[in-house]
């Protein structure tokens, strides 16, 4: 039997990975879930990138687009169309191979995310009994893209873009999978929809401190502020992507704010009990979260300033770290002493544990300093 | 209130010390030998009483014969101030001792001064054009350059 | 294993986000590490000495608009004051009033820049520079009142100033310097302790007291090293004697001091503003004097605190209705000389809170 055969019944092999009773089987279900998700990733980017551009204009005291359609939401459109028409410019020196593959090597991945998340109960590509560990994998696949598109550019800038992103993703996948195990250790599953369905009450009430760690970690995988060194406009201009323009740098761009959906979505799988919700239907629930959950991100970024390289550095290794071993710790004593669910004392408890840890680093934990005598 | 130091009281001091380095003296300026400036402005520096650790300004003014070099000093220790000027002959290649080593201020005073003005400054550790590029011809804020 | 490594050179500038104009540095680095850096100037070099010395005494006014474009009045103050000393005119007291009033206002609006892009440059997203531009519009509502501009304001005259000030104006200043002490307490509570800012400027890029004097820094870089030194207070120039104000100092010279040097000094300022309003004397703003200035054969040297430090001018006479020279003791090029003492050592990334946190502005110090 081949694997194309398109009565193929995976399921059988693999029970859990497919809804069987899909008509045509696997490869229409994958059909039409491709499609979904594809129009969901651009749609909800495009949606991200102009809500962004409002609320940070409401942040800054200011109105934000407001020209282009009714409150601006054709913006991301305009955009799109000014940036498509621009001259798609190589540098002379460059690797043009490399430098045409970056952005596509960046993108994929952070597509490939969405396979796995449920829109609402069953309602994904593929529930993969390992998906949160396929998330974990394939989201550091974009790093390549970067460091591709740094190295590729022939440009300092970009350069040291490239190699700042390397080192920060590298020092902060860790405590982001550390504070992801506490989660999967509550729920005994690593599919992200057992992980939702598991959620009685949300888990960021019983993983205050996974929740915080989570979303540190995140937005320094995603290069937000205060962790958006590769990037730092400030500093190294754009960074890995400062040679890049026309359709390539849109690219980059929609990388960054599907990475940033991506985020949204599996923080909200995780911690926010998903497309679980009372009254509404669990589509609009995911969707109201999902733009909570951004809305957040978007306000750090109008608020901090930037971390230096070092400080980022040691702020994973210092400090993150350090954390998500304790909490896994926690989590799994809890876990073992209470098997049946006590919740609310757990809750109580869990956030007494979180202020005195995050009061006890505070102390200790502290940032500056760092000149090199030459 | 800073006080503007008469340069005739200190043109004593300094002849006392290094013979021969005053030109000329007046009630709100000093004019030093250039060979002697280096020396000059050590002791004005250092000596007790004067102290002028502070560098405000040097300026150079072109009067066709000589160039005038003013330098701007201040004591933020005893809040007074003067002004000491020396001249350098010859439109070819003139030049002056730099006080870069007292005052760290000098250094871009002098680039200045040397791009613009054409005044060498020796013991400059880095004298070459600033505002202007390298290879600019001419110090344009000579009155005979336009 | 040695891995082998070489340092390598990036231009940071003329055109980038964080050099506040046309300013470049050379940077050698290793990996992230500044070995040396060389600033090079002169992107912004317009000749304005040179062409000083063809105009008239007014018509260099406009002129030293164009070199510190963020504090043009007190370019003009600095300016007339050194053409008065040369040439012994009196001025009304009124027009000093007027003049000690834009003066301070300038020094608001200078400093929220300063500060906004100090924070800017240490990678806030806009938001602080946004909150300060917001300010500052309030400051340039007020000068276009009194002078139709809101960058080049041309206000200050030889004798007094332009014209006097409209109806509407004291109101308007009043209401804003009522509201402006807490705007700057509302600012401060949000940044004073933030713990990222903290981390970014405190010890970092220090300047000791006796490095600060040597390198003839002034303004607020001099006073955050500890040295309590305020041309208003210890050389007052117009009439600075007659307001009660504090000279803020920092300790360690570090960027955090300089930035908080720079938020005091707008306390002050304001506390200036409020005492000026109070005794504004009715009168005369301006006196006679001939558009075509003749000052007497000889040389002066007039100097005020402008925002960024001692901005000095000195003027040769020969009397003649044009400068015989015109220098301009510009203290943002000053400043600039402590750069590469303090960033040696420091990442990437502080050199430009560094940069920013000595706040210059490249019309003046390439002119």
């Amino acid at each position: 039997m081949s694997l194309f055969d398109p009565g193929l019944n995976l399921s059988a092999y693999y029970p859990g990975t497919l809804p069987p009773e899909w008509p045509g089987g696997y490869w229409i279900h994958w059909g039409v879930f491709v499609v979904i998700i594809l129009a969901f990733v651009l749609l909800m980017a495009m949606g991200f990138i102009w809500l962004e551009r409002r609320e940070v204009g409401r942040f800054q005291a200011r109105l934000g687009p407001n020209r282009v359609g009714p409150f601006g939401v054709l913006q991301p459109v305009a955009d799109a169309i000014k940036v498509l028409t621009k001259e798609d410019i190589i540098p002379a020196k460059g690797d043009k191979l490399v430098y045409w593959l970056a952005p596509v090597v960046a993108f994929v991945p952070v597509l490939m995310v969405f396979a796995v998340v449920p829109f609402q109960d069953g309602a994904l590509l593929a529930d993969l009994n390992i998906g949160i560990l396929y998330v974990v994998a394939i989201s550091s696949v974009s790093v390549v893209g970067v460091f591709m598109a740094g190295w590729s550019s022939n440009n300092k800038y970009s350069l040291l873009g490239a190699m700042r992103a390397v080192s920060q993703l590298v020092s902060y996948e860790i405590p982001l999978g550390l504070s992801i195990l506490g989660v999967v250790v509550l729920a005994g599953s690593l599919s992200l929809n057992s992980i939702v369905e598991a959620q009685h009450i949300p888990f960021i009430l019983l993983q205050p401190l996974g929740f915080l760690i989570y979303m540190a970690a995140a937005a320094a995988e995603i290069n937000r502020t205060p962790f958006d060194l590769l990037e730092a406009d400030s500093e190294i201009v754009a960074g890995f992507h400062t040679e890049y323009s026309g359709m390539k740098f849109a690219l980059f761009y929609l990388v960054e704010y599907c990475e940033v959906l991506a985020v949204s979505v599996i923080v909200t799988t995780l911690f926010l009990a998903g497309w679980k919700g009372p009254l509404l239907p669990p589509l609009l629930w995911f969707l109201i979260k999902v733009f909570g959950v951004f809305t957040v991100i978007v306000w750090v970024r109008a608020t901090v300033p930037r971390l230096r390289v070092d400080q980022v550095m040691a702020f994973a290794w210092k400090c993150l770290l350090p954390l998500a071993l304790i909490n896994l710790l926690i989590t799994g004593i809890q876990v073992l002493v209470w098997p049946e669910v006590l919740p609310w004392a757990v809750v109580f408890l869990n956030l007494a544990i979180m202020v005195v840890l995050i009061l006890l680093w505070s102390k200790f934990f502290k940032l500056g300093g760092g000149r090199v005598e030459v | 209130m800073t006080v503007a130091l008469s340069g005739g009281e200190i043109a004593a001091r300094l002849e006392e010390r290094f013979p021969g380095s005053v030109v000329e003296s007046g009630q709100d300026s000093l004019l030093v030998k250039s060979e002697s400036l280096r020396a000059a402005a050590g002791f004005l520096k250092t000596a007790p009483g004067l102290e002028f650790d502070y560098l405000t300004a040097i300026t150079g003014v072109d009067y066709y014969d000589y160039f005038e070099v003013v330098y701007q000093l201040t004591s933020i220790r005893h809040n007074h101030s003067l002004v000491v000027k020396a001249r350098c002959y010859g439109r070819d290649n003139p030049a002056l001792p730099s006080v870069v080593g007292l005052w760290k201020g000098a250094d871009f005073q002098e680039r200045e001064i040397y791009d613009l003005m054409g005044i060498r400054f020796e013991g400059h550790p880095n004298l070459k054009r600033i505002v202007l590029w390298d290879g600019f011809t001419g110090y344009p804020l000579r009155k005979d350059y336009l | 294993m040695v891995i082998k490594t070489e340092p390598f050179v990036v231009n940071i500038g003329p055109a980038h986000p964080s050099t506040h104009g046309v300013f470049r540095m050379r940077a050698t680095l290793d990996g992230e590490v500044v070995l040396d850096i060389e600033p090079v100037f002169g992107y912004l070099h317009r000749g304005i000495e040179k062409l000083a010395e063809e105009r008239t005494y007014t018509q260099i006014i406009p002129l030293t608009d164009r070199l510190d474009y963020l504090a043009s009045m007190s370019n003009n103050l600095a300016y007339v004051l050194a053409v008065e000393k040369l040439a012994g005119i009196a001025v009304p007291e009124r027009a000093e009033y007027l003049r000690v009033i834009m003066a301070e206002l300038q020094r608001i609006a200078s400093h929220l820049i300063g500060v906004g892009a100090f924070l800017n440059d240490c990678g806030a997203f806009m938001t602080p520079i946004l909150y300060m531009i917001r300010e500052r519009e309030k400051i340039l509502d007020l000068f276009e009142m009194v002078c139709g501009q809101r960058l080049t304001y041309n206000y200050m005259r030889i004798g007094g100033v332009s014209h006097d000030i409209p109806e509407e104006f004291l109101p308007a200043l009043k209401k804003f310097v009522d509201s402006m002490p807490g705007f700057i307490d509302e600012y401060d509570q949000l940044l004073k302790e933030n713990e990222i800012l903290l981390a970014r400027s405190k010890g970092v890029g220090i300047l000791s007291r006796e490095q600060a004097i040597n390198i003839s820094a002034s303004g607020p870089v001099l006073r955050a090293s500890g040295v309590k030194w305020d041309i208003r207070k210890v050389d007052p120039y117009s009439i600075y004697d007659r307001f009660g104000f504090e000279v803020p100092t920092g300790s360690a010279g570090d960027c955090y001091d300089r930035y908080r040097v720079r938020v005091e000094e707008m306390r002050q300022s304001v506390r200036i503003l409020k005492q000026a309003v109070e005794k504004l004397p009715a009168g005369e703003v301006r006196s006679e004097v001939s558009h075509l200035v003749r000052p007497p054969a000889g040389e002066a040297y007039g100097h005020i605190e402008a925002p960024r430090g001692e901005l000095g001018f000195y003027l040769v006479s020969d009397n003649s209705i044009a400068p015989y020279r015109f220098h301009v003791r510009a203290p943002s090029l000053l400043n600039l000389t402590a750069l590469r003492e303090m960033v040696v050592g420091w990442k990437v990334a502080d050199v430009l809170a560094i940069f920013g946190s000595i706040d210059i502005c490249m019309g003046e110090a390439d002119r």
